[in-house]
C-alpha cells in the first residue's frame, strides 16, 4: 500500500495502475471513552487533533464531525492567508499561523498549494493613506512583513485595477503584505486529517452533539447522535455554531452569527497574481488556480444561521468589483455561497476554558478562520493538553470581556464588519 | 430581497434595517452595586439563537425602534411590535 505521497509514489502506482493508494483516513466506529473530544471537524478541529498527536503525543483522540470534514467555514471561505493586523497579540497570533502554513504542505505530507502571492489593501485618499502609514509600521514594530505602496506600485501589482481620478473610489496607494497569499482550503482540512488519522486520531463523521455530559460541575463528555463519548477534556470548535452549543452546555457567549457570502465566476486566463482588498468599494478578490476569480466581501447585516446568503450585499460585492475592475463586467458567476461566522466585539478569537471547567473553547474567528488554522489548532492543543494557556492564546481568553482587555482589530486593522 | 415589517411604516427592504441586539437585555440598575459579571452578559454576552429569535431593530429611514420575532435559520418574520412602555412586551402587533 502507497503511504506516503511524493513523485516516486505517484510514479510507481501510475505503473501499478493506481491500485495502491492507501485510505486518506479510516471512519472508524465511536469508542465510548477518549482522552480528548474534539467537536467540529473543520480546519481548526482537525489541526487541533494534529498537534495533540505529534506535538503532545496524545494518541486516544476523537473528532466528532456532525456532517462532513471541512463542510462548514473551511471549505466556503475565500482561501486567504495573511497575518496584516494592528495590535501585538494578534500579530503574534496570525504570524504563528502564517508561519506554519509556509511549511505546511512538507509537515503533512500534504500538497495545500500556498501561493504567497501577496495582498494589497487599497487606500482611497490622503488620510486613508495616513492608516495605511500607522497600519504598516505597527505591522514591521510587531515584526511581520509590510511595504507601503504608492499608486505607481499599485498600477505595478494589479495593472486591470481602475486608478483614474475620476474613479468613485480613487486610488493613492495601500498596504502590501508580500508574504500573504492564498492556500487551497480543502487541502488544508483533508491534509490535516489524513495526518492526525495516521497519527490514530478517530475521524468521526455524520456524529451530532445533542448534548453535554456535566458531572461534578464538569464536562464529561457528550451525547451524540451514535451514542454517550466520555472524555476528560473536550474542545469546542464549531465557529458560528458556538452560541448554539454554548446553549446546552449552560452559558453564553459574547458571540453573533452572520452569513458571510462568497463568490466565484467562470475560469478566465490568468489576469490577476495577487490578493486586492478595498475598503472604499467593499470586495476583495483573488483568482484560484483553475482561474476563477474568488470574490468576497462585507458582512450580511442580519444575524443568520442560514448558510445562503442575502441579495443586498451580493449585489454591494459585484457593484464594487465591476467599479475596481471594469473588464471584469463581461464574466459570469458560477457560484454563490455563505458561512455562518461568529462574530465577537472586538472581532478578536476566543481561546481558552469556557465556563463549563472541561470544555475548553476556540471560537470567535468571524470573517477570518481560515488564515488561523495552524494557530488555532497549535493553541487549543496547548490548552486541551496542558489545561493551561500558551502565551500567545493568554490574551484571547474568554475573560478579556469581563476585565476589559478587548483587543480591538475592528478599529486597529478596520476589519469591516 | 428580504422584507421586514416596520411597525409603522409597513414592510420595507432588509436594507432599511439596522440590527439592535437581544429583545429585554435591559441595563443593569445601581451603579456600585453591579459585578463585573453583570456588566459583561449586559455588554458582551448574547443569546444569539439557532432558530426563534426575539430582536430588537431600528427602521434606519423613519428612525423608530421596535421588536421583532423571527427565526434565524429560514429567515421568516413571525411579527414585528412597536416598543410599549418599559420592556417592550406589551407593545402593538403590526
Amino acid at each position: 500500500m502507497t503511504r506516503h505521497y511524493s513523485v516516486f509514489s505517484l510514479f510507481k502506482e501510475g505503473l501499478r495502475g493506481q491500485k495502491g493508494w492507501q485510505q486518506a483516513w479510516r471512519s472508524p466506529q465511536p469508542k465510548p471513552r477518549y482522552d480528548i473530544l474534539i467537536i467540529g471537524g473543520g480546519g481548526h478541529g482537525l489541526a487541533t487533533a494534529y498537534y495533540l498527536a505529534k506535538t503532545h503525543n496524545i494518541r486516544n483522540i476523537a473528532i466528532i464531525e456532525k456532517g462532513w470534514l471541512g463542510g462548514g467555514n473551511t471549505g466556503r471561505n475565500t482561501t486567504v492567508v495573511r497575518s496584516n493586523y494592528f495590535f501585538p497579540e494578534s500579530t503574534a497570533l496570525y504570524e504563528m499561523a502564517l508561519k506554519l502554513y509556509e511549511g505546511l504542505g512538507r509537515d503533512l505530507n500534504y500538497n495545500i498549494m500556498l501561493s504567497q502571492r501577496g495582498i494589497i489593501t487599497l487606500a482611497h485618499s490622503e488620510a486613508e493613506m495616513e492608516m495605511a502609514a500607522r497600519t504598516v509600521n505597527a505591522m514591521q514594530i510587531n515584526g511581520t512583513d509590510a511595504e507601503l505602496f504608492g499608486i505607481d506600485d499599485v498600477r505595478r501589482v494589479l495593472p486591470l485595477l481602475n486608478v483614474s481620478p475620476q474613479a468613485r473610489y480613487p486610488v493613492f496607494g495601500g498596504v502590501w503584505q508580500g508574504r500573504a497569499g492564498t492556500a487551497r482550503h480543502d487541502a488544508v482540512a483533508w491534509g490535516y486529517a489524513r495526518a492526525a488519522d495516521r497519527l490514530g486520531v478517530d475521524i468521526i463523521q455524520s456524529c451530532e452533539v445533542e448534548d453535554f455530559l456535566i458531572e461534578g460541575g464538569r464536562c464529561r463528555g457528550v451525547r451524540t447522535s451514535r451514542g454517550e463519548i466520555r472524555a476528560e477534556r473536550t474542545g469546542m470548535v464549531v465557529a458560528g455554531h458556538s452560541s448554539d452549543l454554548a446553549t446546552k452546555a449552560g452559558f453564553r457567549l459574547p458571540i453573533t452569527s452572520y452569513s458571510l457570502q462568497a463568490c466565484v465566476s467562470e475560469p478566465i486566463k490568468p489576469v490577476l497574481d495577487t490578493v486586492v482588498l478595498s475598503p472604499g468599494t467593499g470586495p476583495y478578490a483573488s483568482q484560484s488556480d483553475k482561474g476563477e476569480m474568488v470574490v468576497g466581501g462585507a458582512l450580511d447585516r442580519v444575524p443568520s444561521y442560514g448558510q445562503r446568503g442575502n441579495l443586498p450585499v451580493l449585489e454591494e460585492v459585484v457593484s464594487g468589483l465591476l467599479e475596481m475592475f471594469p473588464s471584469f463586467r463581461q464574466l459570469r458567476l458560477m457560484r454563490q455561497w455563505a458561512g455562518i461566522v461568529d462574530v465577537t466585539p472586538d472581532s478578536s478569537p476566543i481561546l481558552g476554558e469556557s465556563p463549563l471547567p472541561g470544555l475548553f473553547l476556540n471560537c470567535g474567528w468571524g470573517t477570518g478562520g481560515f488564515k488561523a488554522i495552524p494557530a488555532g489548532g497549535t493553541l487549543l492543543a496547548h490548552l486541551l493538553a496542558t489545561g493551561k494557556h500558551h502565551d500567545v492564546s493568554r490574551p484571547f481568553d474568554l475573560d478579556r470581556f469581563s476585565r476589559g482587555r478587548l483587543i480591538d482589530e475592528a478599529a486597529g486593522s478596520g476589519i469591516a464588519h | 430581497m428580504q422584507l421586514f415589517p416596520c411597525p409603522f411604516c409597513g414592510p420595507r427592504s432588509e436594507s432599511e434595517f439596522h440590527f439592535g441586539g437581544d429583545a429585554g437585555n435591559h441595563r443593569p440598575e445601581g451603579f456600585r452595586t453591579v459585578t463585573d459579571g453583570e456588566w459583561t452578559a449586559y455588554l458582551y454576552e448574547r443569546n444569539n439563537p439557532r432558530g426563534a429569535a426575539n430582536e430588537i431593530w431600528m427602521h434606519m429611514t423613519c428612525g423608530e425602534i421596535f421588536r421583532m420575532e423571527r427565526d434565524t435559520v429560514h429567515h421568516r418574520v413571525a411579527q414585528s411590535f412597536a416598543l410599549g412602555e418599559g420592556d417592550g412586551h406589551d407593545g402593538m402587533a403590526y
